[in-house]
C-alpha cells in the first residue's frame, strides 16, 4: 500500500500531440480517486503512465514516495483491471489469478491458499476450473478483479472496468468494487468516462478535458460547485441545463425571464473585461412546479410559464421537458459535451429545459406550465474561457449572492 | 442431402438450421415407420440454389483432383512400363511390396524426413523471430517487411540455380569462403546445402503465417503480464506463445506438407546425386525419366499417403484448426 504522487506528469507523443498535460496529483494511501472524462480527454493515457505501460515524457511519478519513472510495469507492484478483462485464454480461472504469484515464485501452497481466499470473496469457487471462454462477463470481470487482489499490490489500477458489462450488472458490479476497495484499504486509480461511476464510486473524482485536469474534489463538491463550464455539464444526469443570458441593467435577461444579480456578482460583471453575454446553468432539481412551493421559498426564486413538452414519470418524481424561447447557449465545451454525449448533430429549435419535478404536480403534455426555479442554485459562466463567475472561493453562491 | 426425421412438422425449421451448420450434416435419413417431414418450398429453393452454387466448384475439384488420384491409384496396381507395353498386367499389390522393401525407396524417405524435421523447425525458429520483429517495428515498417519477404518471391528454381553457382568451386562466392572442395559433391554439405535453400525460400512464409498470428494476440493481454510481473521472456512463453497455438499450428502443417514435397531444390543443385533424392525426386525419376508407370505411381500414392497422415496428426492430435473451419477454438 503506497500513495502515488504524480507531479507536472505530461505525455507528448511522437507525432506532437499532447495526451496529458502537467497533471499534479496527490493520491493519499487507501483512497479511492476516479479519472473521468470525455473519450480522448488523456484519462487512460495517465493511468498507463501509473501502471508504466506508457513512458512519461516529463515531470514526476512516485509510488510509496519512490521516483518510479523509469521502473518496468514489473518492478512498480501494481495489479490492473483492462475493461477487455485480458485473462488469459489459455489458463483456468485458478491459473489465471495464480499468474501473478506464480511469476513472484511463491510456493505452491501459499498460491493456492490466496487464491482460495481471493475465489472466496468474489465468489469463484466453483469456477476456478473453468476456462475464460466458458464464463459470462460478469464471472470474467470478477476473475480479473481476483488477479488484482491476489496479490495484495501496493495499488490497483482499473481502465473502465464495468464498461464492458450490461447495465444492470454494471450497477450491481459497482457496488462490489467499492466494498472489495474499502475492505482492502488499497490505493484505487479508476478510469471511466461514465460519470455515475464517478460519482457513486469516488472518495475523490478527477475530470479530465484534453489532456488537462479540470478540477478535483469530493463527488458532491463538483457536483455543488463546478469550477467551470465543463465540469458543470459532465457531473450530473440529467446534465445541467444551459441558457444564453445577456447582462442588461444589471440584471440578465434570459429565456425564463429577467434574472436579479446580487451585489457581488454584479461588481463582478461592472469590471472593464467581463463579458456582456453569459451562460446561465441550472440543474433539474432546482425547478419545482409553481403551486407546490411554499411562500418562503417562492421569495428565493423566480416563476416562468413555458409550454410542456414531455413528461417522464420516474415514480419518485418527474422528469419535464419545456422548449423556452430565446437564444441557444454556445460554448466550445458545451458543444464538446454534446459531441461525447453522441447528440452534436441532433438540436431542435429555441432551448430545451430538463426539469425535475415533484411527483404530486400534475403537470400534462401539451399544456402550459408555471415553473419556479431557485435562484440561489444558479450558476453564470462566461462563455470564452467557462469560467464560474457565480463561485466565491471555491463556493457557489447563485445569483443573489452579496 | 439429409432430411431429419422429426414427427412434428413444427421442430423442423429449428432442427434443420443447426443440422445444416453442425459437423453431422450426414446423419441417416429415414428411419423405419417415420415419414419424412415435407420441405417448404422456400427450403427447397434455397437447396438447389446451395447445389448449383457449389456445382461448378466440385466439377472442377473432381477433374483436376479426384480423377488424377484415382487413375495413380489404379496405375499403381498393374505393372506398367512403357518400355515394355506388351506385359502390362494388373498385379495387386505387388508394386507397394517391391517399393517398400527397396532400399533406395527408404533412403530417399530418410532424406526427404530429415530435411522436413530439419528445415520445419529451423523455419519456426527464425520465422517467428522474423514475425516478431516485423510485428514490433515501428520505423520504416513497409521496408522491413519488403525486405523480409523478398526470398519468398523468388522462382525456387532459380534461387536453386544461384545457390548452386555460388557453391560450385572456383566461380561461386561462398564456396571460395567456406569450402576447399566441391561442396555439392558430397553427401552431407550437399544435404546441407539443400536444407539452407530450402529455409532461406520459406522462412518469410513461415513469418508471414506467424504474424497473422500475433496480431491475434491482443495488446491488452500483454499488457496485463507485464504489470502482473512477467519479463519480456516470460509474456512470449507464457502469453504470446499459448495464445497463438493455433496458427503455429497451422503454420507448421502447411510447411510440414510442403517440405515433404521438396523437390526443385534438389533436382537442381544435386539432381538426387549421392544419395539425396527425396521421394518426389525418386517418383520423378521412376515416373517420367523411367517411364515405370506402376512404380512411379506406387510411390505418388505412398507420397500422398504420407502427407494424408502427417495432415491427419496434425489435425487429430495436435487440435490445429483445419483451415477454413472455425469451431471457437481461436479466441
Amino acid at each position: 500500500m503506497a500513495d502515488i504522487v504524480l507531479d507536472k506528469v505530461s505525455k507528448k507523443f511522437p507525432d506532437g500531440t499532447v495526451a496529458v498535460q502537467d497533471v499534479d496529483l496527490e493520491i493519499a494511501d487507501g483512497e479511492f480517486v476516479i479519472l473521468v472524462g470525455p473519450s480522448g480527454c488523456g484519462k487512460s493515457t495517465t493511468l498507463n503512465m501509473i501502471a508504466g505501460l506508457e513512458d512519461i515524457s516529463s515531470g514526476e511519478l512516485r509510488i510509496g514516495g519512490q521516483r518510479v519513472n523509469d521502473k518496468a510495469p514489473r518492478d512498480r507492484d501494481i495489479a490492473m483491471v483492462f475493461q477487455s478483462y485480458a485473462l488469459y485464454p489459455n489458463m483456468t480461472v485458478r491459473e489465471n489469478m495464480a499468474f501473478p504469484l506464480r511469476l513472484a515464485k511463491l510456493d505452491k501452497e501459499t498460491i493456492n491458499q490466496k487464491v482460495d481466499e481471493a475465489a472466496k470473496v468474489l465468489e469463484l469457487t466453483s469456477l476456478l476450473d473453468r476456462r475464460p471462454a466458458n464464463l459470462s462477463g460478469g464471472q470474467r470481470q470478477r476473475v480479473a478483479m481476483g488477479r488484482a487482489i491476489v496479490r495484495q499490490p501496493k495499488a490497483f489500477l482499473m481502465d473502465e472496468p464495468l464498461s464492458n458489462l450490461d447495465a444492470k450488472l454494471r450497477v450491481q458490479m459497482r457496488t462490489v468494487v467499492s466494498r472489495l476497495q474499502k475492505q482492502l484499504g488499497t490505493t484505487t486509480v479508476y478510469v471511466t468516462h461514465d460519470q455515475t461511476e464517478a460519482m457513486t464510486l469516488g472518495d475523490r473524482v478527477v475530470i479530465m478535458r484534453g489532456g488537462a485536469v479540470q478540477q478535483v474534489g469530493p463527488p458532491q463538491e463538483l457536483y455543488d460547485h463546478p469550477r467551470n463550464l465543463f465540469v458543470a455539464g459532465f457531473i450530473g444526469s440529467p446534465s445541467m441545463n444551459f441558457l444564453h443570458a445577456a447582462v442588461q441593467d444589471g440584471g440578465l435577461r434570459t429565456g425564463l425571464g429577467d434574472v436579479p444579480l446580487g451585489d457581488r456578482v454584479r461588481r463582478e460583471l461592472e469590471a472593464a473585461d467581463a463579458p456582456r453575454e453569459l451562460i446561465l446553468g441550472i440543474r433539474p432539481e432546482h425547478f419545482e412546479d409553481a403551486e407546490l412551493v411554499d411562500d418562503d421559498t417562492r421569495r428565493r426564486g423566480l416563476e416562468f410559464e413555458a409550454p410542456v413538452e414531455i413528461v417522464e414519470s420516474m415514480g419518485s418524481d418527474k422528469y419535464v421537458y419545456f422548449t423556452v424561447e430565446g437564444e441557444r447557449a454556445s460554448a466550445a465545451e458545451l458543444e464538446e459535451l454534446a459531441a461525447d454525449a453522441g447528440a452534436s448533430d441532433f438540436s431542435g429549435a429555441g432551448s430545451n429545459l430538463v426539469t425535475r419535478l415533484s411527483a404530486e404536480s400534475p403537470v400534462a403534455e401539451g399544456q402550459s406550465r408555471r415553473v419556479w426555479f431557485n435562484l440561489e442554485k444558479i450558476h453564470l459562466f462566461d462563455p470564452t474561457n467557462g469560467r464560474n463567475l457565480t463561485l466565491h472561493e471555491g463556493r457557489a453562491a447563485g445569483a443573489l449572492a452579496d | 442431402m439429409s432430411i431429419n426425421a422429426t414427427p412434428t412438422g413444427a421442430d423442423v425449421t429449428a432442427e434443420e438450421t443447426t443440422r445444416s451448420t453442425g459437423r453431422h450434416a450426414t446423419v441417416p435419413t429415414q428411419r423405419a415407420g417415420r415419414r419424412k417431414p415435407p420441405l417448404s418450398e422456400n427450403r427447397k429453393a434455397e437447396r438447389k440454389l446451395g447445389w448449383l452454387l457449389c456445382a461448378p466448384a466440385a466439377l472442377v475439384m473432381v477433374a483436376v483432383t479426384a480423377y488424377p488420384i484415382i487413375y495413380s491409384v489404379w496405375l499403381s496396381l498393374q505393372r506398367f512400363d512403357l518400355r515394355f507395353p506388351d506385359e502390362r498386367e494388373f498385379i495387386g499389390l505387388e508394386n507397394y511390396v517391391t517399393v517398400l522393401s527397396n532400399e533406395f525407396w527408404w533412403t530417399a524417405f530418410g532424406v526427404t524426413m530429415l530435411i522436413t524435421v530439419v528445415t520445419v523447425a529451423v523455419e519456426l525458429v527464425l520465422g517467428m523471430g522474423l514475425a516478431v520483429i516485423m510485428h514490433r517495428t515501428l520505423v520504416g515498417r513497409g521496408i522491413v517487411r519488403t525486405a523480409a519477404l523478398i526470398p519468398y518471391g523468388i522462382v525456387t528454381v532459380v534461387a536453386a540455380f544461384s545457390w548452386r553457382y555460388a557453391w560450385t568451386p572456383g566461380t561461386g562466392y561462398l564456396a571460395n569462403l567456406f569450402s576447399e572442395g566441391a561442396p555439392l559433391t558430397e553427401r552431407a554439405s550437399s544435404l546441407a546445402i539443400i536444407m539452407l535453400a530450402e529455409i532461406w525460400k520459406t522462412t518469410p512464409f513461415m513469418a508471414l503465417l506467424l504474424m497473422a498470428g500475433l496480431a491475434l494476440v491482443p495488446e491488452d493481454l500483454l499488457k496485463a503480464a507485464s504489470t502482473d510481473g512477467a519479463t519480456a521472456w516470460q509474456r512470449f512463453t507464457k502469453v504470446m506463445l499459448p495464445v497463438m497455438k493455433p496458427a503455429i499450428l497451422v503454420a507448421l502443417l502447411f510447411r510440414t506438407l510442403d517440405a515433404f514435397r521438396v523437390f526443385d531444390n534438389i533436382f537442381v543443385l544435386t539432381a538426387g546425386g549421392n544419395e539425396t533424392s527425396s521421394v518426389s525426386m525418386l517418383a520423378y525419376n521412376n515416373l517420367i525419366r523411367g517411364l515405370n508407370l506402376g512404380i512411379g505411381s506406387t510411390m505418388s500414392v505412398l507420397i500422398f499417403v504420407t502427407v494424408a497422415i502427417i495432415a491427419f496428426v496434425f489435425v487429430k492430435l495436435f487440435g490445429t484448426a483445419a483451415p477454413g473451419s472455425d469451431d471457437g477454438e481461436r479466441r
